[in-house]
């Protein structure tokens, strides 16, 4: 019996066809590759599905194990499907004394969703990550690229009125 | 001079010592006889394993030049270094660390599968712990017994990353790995997947470093103590070769003395109806064996063969090297070969129905009982054996039956299929299936007799070795590898077409079956390891028969049943296949 989380025709093969190159473009140890084989895949793909893990594991020879402890341990990678814009509230030293944990509330309040999942509109993921190395800015948040400093709990109504207002005018 | 900048001088507890550069402070400490406690520590050295993650901070000693505490098991010695291994900041540093460990544990001693075989628990003693001031959120994860062979209960996991060394650089099965970080994080399977769900080999390896109950072979006593209590059933029990070599070890006894007169008559007392020895049928597979093999060679066919006895290793190329499923010889393994024996042959001699026959195994192992659920190994439907225990979970039956081991006769096997020679008692460590292959296959291919048993060349602890072996105007080449990631390199060069072996035994557990993962277990004493080894080689030497086929109940069961070697009821019933697996 073919174990499901081995059945990669579930994924895009055109963008199967791409993270290979990239893997066969890598010099060296390809192991030692990993974190950027992970990077170029979620690029692609946007989140990394188990069976992408082990597509990975099998053509870096590495156990399925390795690669998933590389994925879990950065709040970085998503193992679930995520949406159109990616919140990452800092939960470090610097901005969880600043108060991140009321921003971060305050996110998840007008997303309507919880940690590291999808909103049911398909437009938020939230997460709460390790510190982003911009404590001078400190609470920081970023959606997808954009980093946003000594945020406040009542400026998260605009940002996310934002993203939302030009979700619909993009419609 | 340069001798010199080799060495280092320091002092430990006051007492001034040289070592040399790159010495940990916990190897320097031993030297002079300084003991400092550790729990994540573990120096297998004549096996090549050391895992030295310093994730439990319990060997934390105090560096006099900077008042820091430092992890001695990792930390290398500097010139004019000074430890302090008992001051109060160490001793305190070690007991907070170590309550910190036990603040999330689960503390069910009392009915944990390792309560007083634990390292931790005995760690709580020797530190004095009396009280735990902290109390962290306790873990809830489930326990997986999803397999046969190996529970896993992450709850109990201390993440010293023991099982993550065995599994990865020893094994190379890489089942097990480090998920998540932080509070979260955890040793577990990818994906948390269950065990039986990934290309685990349940070699057992992970078992026996355990320093908790986290991972421990699935206890399967209450299954063999209800077929005891069966009026119904007449339960046969058979007794693996390393297992008389390890169990005293149980009871006090000194490693590596052989204890098989009182393992039967304990046996016996527990109340199994026939006790047979699984060296018969260790002698058995070596005729299956030596057949198989003169027939590859003399008929050109694929070579190397691979002895099969290893249900892990089995398991391994299954799911690791798929396309080399021909390399492995059919041979069941011993204890199914008895299995099946015992349904067939001996319930035809007794005239019993094979339905009411319990076959249970004592072995060293955890992959056995998983090899016993598989389901090519059974005829008519019936599986060859029914039930596997390891020697611990013997030793625990015993204790639970009260049984005084040290004060047990000593007894024979029952006969029929109980008469074994030391070709067989052999079979239990690095070398030795492949030695009294040797015998037997020199006589069958030269027709002469072989003088000289002991091929001291096929001996030994190397993971990987070679030896040539003339058998008349042939010179056989023999590869043996111990640990599966030996296995991996002999399989590579097979793969590659670079292997210039005629035949190759390979054992999943360094050292073979008497380091197998169901053996009393050695807390990191390898000596132990290699006191089992030299009792099974010289229990070999103490036999008045030495080679298989010499084996006089062996000549009666082809005679009287099987037919010839390798014939078709012996292949029916002693030969099986392997079929390819996914590794994950």
């Amino acid at each position: 019996m073919r174990n499901r989380i081995l059945d990669t025709s579930t994924l895009d093969k055109e963008l199967l066809k791409q993270l290979d190159a990239f893997i066969d473009s890598l010099e060296g140890d390809k192991q030692e590759h990993l974190i950027h084989v992970l990077h170029k895949a979620q690029d692609l793909f946007s989140y990394l599905p188990q069976n992408l893990q082990l597509y990975i594991a099998r053509k870096l020879d590495l156990s399925g194990a390795r690669v998933n402890g590389v994925v879990t341990f950065y709040s970085y990678f998503n193992e679930k499907p995520v949406g159109k814009y990616i919140i990452s509230v800092c939960m470090g030293t610097a901005c969880f004394v600043k108060g991140a944990d009321k921003v971060l509330e305050r996110v998840l309040e007008l997303t309507g969703t919880s940690k590291n999942e999808m909103s049911s509109d398909g437009l938020f993921t939230v997460k709460d990550v390790r510190c982003i190395g911009a404590c001078g800015l400190a609470p920081v948040m970023t959606v997808n690229d954009k980093v946003y400093g000594k945020v406040k709990p009542k400026d998260v109504d605009d940002i996310i009125r934002h993203y939302r207002s030009i979700q619909y005018e993009s419609k | 001079m340069k001798l010199i900048d080799k060495m280092v001088q320091l002092k430990i507890n006051d007492i001034s010592i040289n070592v040399e550069r790159g010495t940990t402070v916990l190897d320097a400490a031993e030297k002079i006889g300084v003991h400092i406690p550790t729990l994540c520590h573990l120096n297998l050295e004549d096996f090549g394993v050391v895992n030295k993650s310093a994730s439990c901070r319990v060997c934390v000693v105090e560096d006099e030049n900077t008042g820091r505490l430092i992890p001695s098991c990792a930390q290398e010695v500097y010139d004019g270094m000074k430890i302090q291994t008992d001051s109060l900041k160490a001793v305190m540093g070690r007991r907070t660390n170590l309550e910190l460990l036990l603040s999330n544990h689960p503390n069910d001693c009392l009915t944990c599968v390792k309560n007083l075989d634990c390292e931790l628990q005995s760690l709580a003693y020797e530190l004095n712990i009396k009280e735990i001031h902290y109390q962290g959120e306790k873990m809830k994860h489930p326990v997986d017994i999803t397999s046969f062979g190996i529970t896993k209960d992450t709850n109990k996991c201390i993440m010293c990353r023991r099982c993550v060394t065995m599994c990865n650089d020893i094994q190379t099965v890489g089942v097990l790995g480090a998920l998540k970080r932080g509070f979260d994080s955890v040793v577990a399977t990818a994906f948390h997947l269950d065990l039986n769900q990934t290309s685990c080999t349940y070699c057992g390896q992970c078992v026996s470093v355990c320093p908790t109950g986290a991972l421990a072979e699935t206890n399967d006593s209450p299954k063999v103590w209800r077929a005891l209590n069966n009026p119904n059933k007449h339960v046969i029990v058979q007794v693996a070769p390393a297992v008389r070599a390890a169990i005293g070890e149980e009871f006090g006894y000194e490693p590596g003395e052989i204890l098989t007169g009182k393992v039967v008559s304990g046996l016996r007392r527990l109340g199994f109806h026939q006790v047979f020895d699984t060296n018969f049928a260790a002698d058995l597979t070596i005729i299956e064996e030596a057949t198989e093999l003169v027939d590859r060679i003399q008929n050109k066919k694929t070579l190397p063969m691979l002895t099969s006895c290893c249900p892990a290793w089995v398991q391994f190329i299954e799911h690791q090297f798929p396309e080399l499923l021909d390399v492995p010889s059919s041979c069941k393994s011993p204890h199914e070969m008895l299995g099946v024996l015992a349904k067939t042959y001996y319930a035809q001699v007794n005239n019993l129905d094979p339905k009411d026959i319990v076959m249970v195994s004592i072995m060293p192992c955890t992959a056995k009982k998983a090899e016993a659920a598989r389901g090519e190994l059974n005829k008519d439907g019936l599986s060859d054996v029914d039930h596997v225990i390891t020697t611990r979970e013997l030793a625990r039956m015993f204790k639970e039956a009260s049984i005084d081991f040290t004060k047990l006769p000593n007894d024979e096997f029952d006969n029929l299929l109980g008469e074994s020679t030391g070709a067989a008692a052999i079979f239990g460590t690095t070398g030795g299936v492949i030695e009294a292959a040797t015998r037997t296959a020199y006589e069958m291919i030269t027709g002469k007799e072989l003088k000289e048993v002991d091929f001291k060349q096929l001996r030994g602890i190397e993971g990987i070795r070679e030896a040539k072996v003339n058998i008349g105007d042939l010179e056989l080449n023999i590869g043996i590898a111990h640990g599966l990631g030996n296995a991996r390199k002999l399989l590579q060069d097979i793969r590659d077409g670079k292997s210039h072996f005629h035949a190759i035994e390979i054992m999943a557990c360094p050292g073979g079956c008497i380091g197998g993962g169901g053996q009393p277990y050695h807390h990191g004493h390898t000596d132990i390891l290699l006191k089992r080894q030299q009792a099974l080689y010289d229990l070999d030497a103490s036999m008045p028969r030495r080679k298989s086929h010499e084996n006089e109940m062996l000549i009666k069961l082809y005679d009287d049943f099987l037919g010839k070697p390798g014939g078709h009821l012996a292949h029916d019933l002693l030969h099986t296949t392997y079929s390819a697996k996914e590794r994950i």
